[in-house]
């Protein structure tokens, strides 16, 4: 082992026992006399045989098995360098000679990829000088934390997730973009959420919000919401509108975080599934209207989404948001731009357009996302999807039920940013 | 029993699967050209004898030559493969437009008048559905198209199946089968979609990531098999039916799978590449798979799994991995990717790989 790397060890401080010097001790050292000779095909060949240790434990999804694959591998990784850096070998889509970036990365003649310099050298920096960089900035426990993505980078890169048929991608979902999100609705927006006990754990739920803001960000927020407040961090299927699927870039990111195109077929596919739908049946009308008509509910669509209810005999949770109406007070809009963008709204607000992207930004106003007592609809027969008259009623009856919350809520504000 | 388009790869294929079928006595194959299979099975003289009689003709399903075929040997079974996106030998749109619409009229009418006829198989397209972004995320077989393709091939199978219902009107006493198969990929199939795949660099539409559905090529012959047979207890083969894997793959994650890196580019410039391929012959990148290949599409198999009784051996996942094995391995293979981040991973020193509730799963 490499005095440079023992020293770099104990700096750091983290436990080095006898495994994990066992996998550390075969990078940096005894390269060279051995190798040249057993290199190309043999190597490749050997390595398609023998996986990495490290790819071995990743790849099990068990923690508990972790330990065994590691020990079982141990001995393949004890033999000498060849197994660890093998892949270099195999993994060598142009040869040339390889630049060596590190002083204690030995250059290597016979071909290895850029990538793989990279790899080694980040590596490489990351046990060595940056270590204990990292450890300061980071805190404890960062490699773990890094070990960890690097897995989930692993499977991103090879494609090894999984999607349903609506493009939902889980992994990417918790990971990413719940990830982003989350900073905005905890400390920008400093979410309180109420009644998710509302929300069932398992089993399908539709849930009908009021829409408010401009930009759909109260749907993101209620995603947040229902996925940190649920004991089985449920995801919320929101039902989007077509401008969201025209739209380049926005499309693919919704199709990934589980929404999907607000028509019947969707809407009773995922309800079927046992999914928790969203739905914000004002559409446009609720979300670009102006800052005036603030909390005062539009038409609740055409009551499409309590006929999916009833079909599918889930419940309907009414939701209350209270928050979204005030980070973009629109008080005009510019009708014959949105028409020639093809756009539903263009909003004019106090700041925007005349900041520019600064009047972007949405105002940090403090919002309450409270979730109603469910509605049941297995009580009704079958045959009530098809009657007109049921579903105007329960359509009332659901936005009654937001508007009156949201009017609570609204007494109960001490002010619109605290 | 008469085969059409017995020349491409699943033609011959699907010949090869229906020559061992215990009560089939005659195979008609009908195309221009023999099929570069052998599909007379004189390699293997032993095996020869389990197989029922096949005979090839060489006729244009687009002149009213059929009839006479048809008559000549007592088809009772009409299986129609020749609708596909490129015509054997001719790049030209309107040769396989006549092919595809003009051949079944011909096919049809042929069939209509001979009393014999007992069961039509139709091969169609999931691409009937269309593909647009104010598309239900899922298809199934009674649902109509929200944009009806406006050309192409798709709109050549819209046609084909509306042709196919008339004659279904005017034959009430015979099965038709129209089975609508997603992309078909394997090993062996020449579909446009396995030449895309091909490609050492996958241009894709900057902004979407395609939903895509796969069905493997061995899953195709079979229900073909099943569709021209009679129908299995308790199931039923005649009606439309989506056929395609379990699961749904973006094209992102396929393209990653299969190693080949993509470039995503602004739509014109994909589409002017698309036009630029198909003007030299390099690709056939028709329009409509542009747009697949922007908004994707899928459909629901419950009708073919629930009613048609048979469930996929390969789902999509497994279908392009059996691609991926046989294809030519691309610039960025799985394996090697995952390397590079062992290796970072290797040289942290990890005491305890973090449990469940960590980063990961």
């Amino acid at each position: 082992m490499s005095s440079a790397r023992e020293q770099a060890g104990a700096v750091r401080g983290t436990d080095g026992d006898g495994e994990v010097r066992a996998k550390v001790i075969p990078i940096g050292t005894g390269r060279g006399s051995r190798r040249p000779a057993r290199g190309g095909r043999a190597a490749q060949r050997r390595t398609e045989e023998l996986p990495d240790p490290a790819v071995l434990a990743e790849a099990e999804p068990h923690a508990e098995d972790q330990p065994e694959a590691r020990a079982g591998s141990r001995p393949e990784s004890r033999r000498g360098p060849e197994p660890v850096a093998a892949p270099e070998f195999a993994a060598a889509p142009e040869p040339g000679p390889a630049p060596a970036p590190e002083p204690d990365v030995p250059a290597e003649p016979d071909g290895r990829g850029v990538a793989d310099v990279v790899a080694d050298a980040v590596g490489h920096a990351l046990a060595g000088p940056l270590g204990g960089v990292a450890q300061r900035l980071l805190g404890r426990g960062w490699e773990e934390r890094a070990a960890g993505g690097l897995g989930f980078l692993r499977r991103r890169i090879t494609g090894e997730y999984e999607v349903d048929e609506f493009g939902f991608d889980a992994e990417l979902t918790d990971k990413v973009l719940l990830t982003a999100v989350r900073p905005l609705a905890e400390k920008y927006f400093r979410l309180e959420v109420r009644g998710a006990e509302n929300l069932p754990e398992k089993g399908g739920a539709l849930v009908v919000a009021n829409h408010s803001g401009v930009l759909p960000l109260d749907a993101l927020m209620t995603q947040v919401a229902i996925h940190d407040h649920t004991p089985t961090q449920r995801h919320l299927r929101m039902l989007a509108a077509d401008l969201v699927f025209v739209l380049p870039g926005v499309n693919e990111l919704a199709r990934k975080a589980g929404h999907t195109l607000a028509c019947n077929e969707d809407a009773q596919r995922l309800l079927e599934l046992g999914e928790i739908v969203g739905v914000w049946p004002e559409g446009f009308k609720g979300i670009g209207k102006p800052f005036a008509d603030r909390y005062k509910l539009q038409r609740f669509g055409r009551g499409g989404f309590v006929s999916s209810a009833l079909r599918a005999g889930v419940p309907i949770v009414p939701c209350s948001i209270v928050g979204a109406e005030e980070i973009y007070p629109m008080i005009g809009n510019a009708r014959t731009l949105a028409r020639l963008l093809g756009l539903p709204y263009v909003p004019i607000t106090p700041t925007f357009p005349w900041l520019g992207p600064l009047g972007a930004v949405p105002l940090p106003t403090k919002w309450t996302i409270q979730f109603g007592e469910p509605i049941p609809t297995d009580s009704y027969p079958p045959e009530a999807a098809d009657d007109p008259m049921l579903l105007f009623n329960l359509t009332d009856e659901v936005r009654e039920t937001v508007q009156h919350t949201l009017y609570k809520l609204l007494v109960q504000r001490r002010s619109v940013f605290f | 029993m008469l085969v059409t388009g017995v020349a491409r790869h699943l033609g011959s294929r699907y010949v090869q699967a229906i020559r061992r079928q215990p009560d089939v006595d005659l195979v008609v194959g009908v195309d221009l050209q023999p099929s570069a299979h052998d599909l007379d099975g004189t390699s293997d003289p032993d095996g020869l004898a389990a197989l029922a009689e096949y005979l090839f003709v060489r006729a244009d399903i687009r002149r009213p030559a059929v009839a006479g075929v048809i008559a000549r040997h007592g088809v009772d079974t009409v299986v129609h493969l020749n609708v596909s996106t490129t015509a054997l030998g001719s790049t030209s749109r309107s040769t396989v437009k006549e092919t595809n619409v003009i051949g079944t009229m011909q096919l049809l009418a042929a069939a209509q008048k001979a009393a014999g006829v007992q069961r039509l198989v139709v091969k169609s397209t999931t691409s009937v559905y269309g593909s647009a972004p104010r598309d239900p995320a899922v298809f199934s077989e009674r649902m109509q198209p929200k944009v009806l393709p406006s050309g192409g091939f798709a709109k050549d199978a819209v046609e084909v199946e509306g042709y196919v219902r008339g004659f279904a009107r005017r034959r009430p006493d015979v099965a038709v089968c129209v089975l609508r198969f997603a992309n078909i990929v394997g090993p062996h199939a020449d579909t446009p979609l396995a030449d895309y795949f091909s490609l050492p660099v996958l241009p894709t539409v900057l902004g979407y990531d395609p939903r895509l559905q796969f069905v493997h090529e061995d899953d195709a012959v079979e229900v073909l098999r099943l569709a021209s047979v009679e129908p299995r207890r308790g199931t039923t083969n005649a009606g439309t039916f989506n056929v395609a894997g379990e699961g749904v793959m973006v094209l992102s994650q396929a393209a990653r799978r299969l190693g080949r890196p993509t470039v995503p580019m602004l739509l014109p410039a994909v589409s002017w590449m698309a036009g630029m391929a198909r003007q030299t012959r390099l690709l056939d990148f028709s329009p409509e798979q542009m747009r697949l290949l922007t908004h994707g599409r899928v459909v629901d198999t419950t009708q073919l799994r629930e009613t048609f009784g048979y469930h996929p051996a390969y789902t999509t996942e497994q279908a392009l991995a059996d691609l991926a094995r046989s294809g030519r391995p691309g610039l960025l293979r799985a394996e090697q990717v995952a390397g590079w981040t062992s290796k970072v991973a290797a040289q942290l020193r990890v005491t305890e790989l973090p449990n469940g509730g960590g980063k990961r799963r």
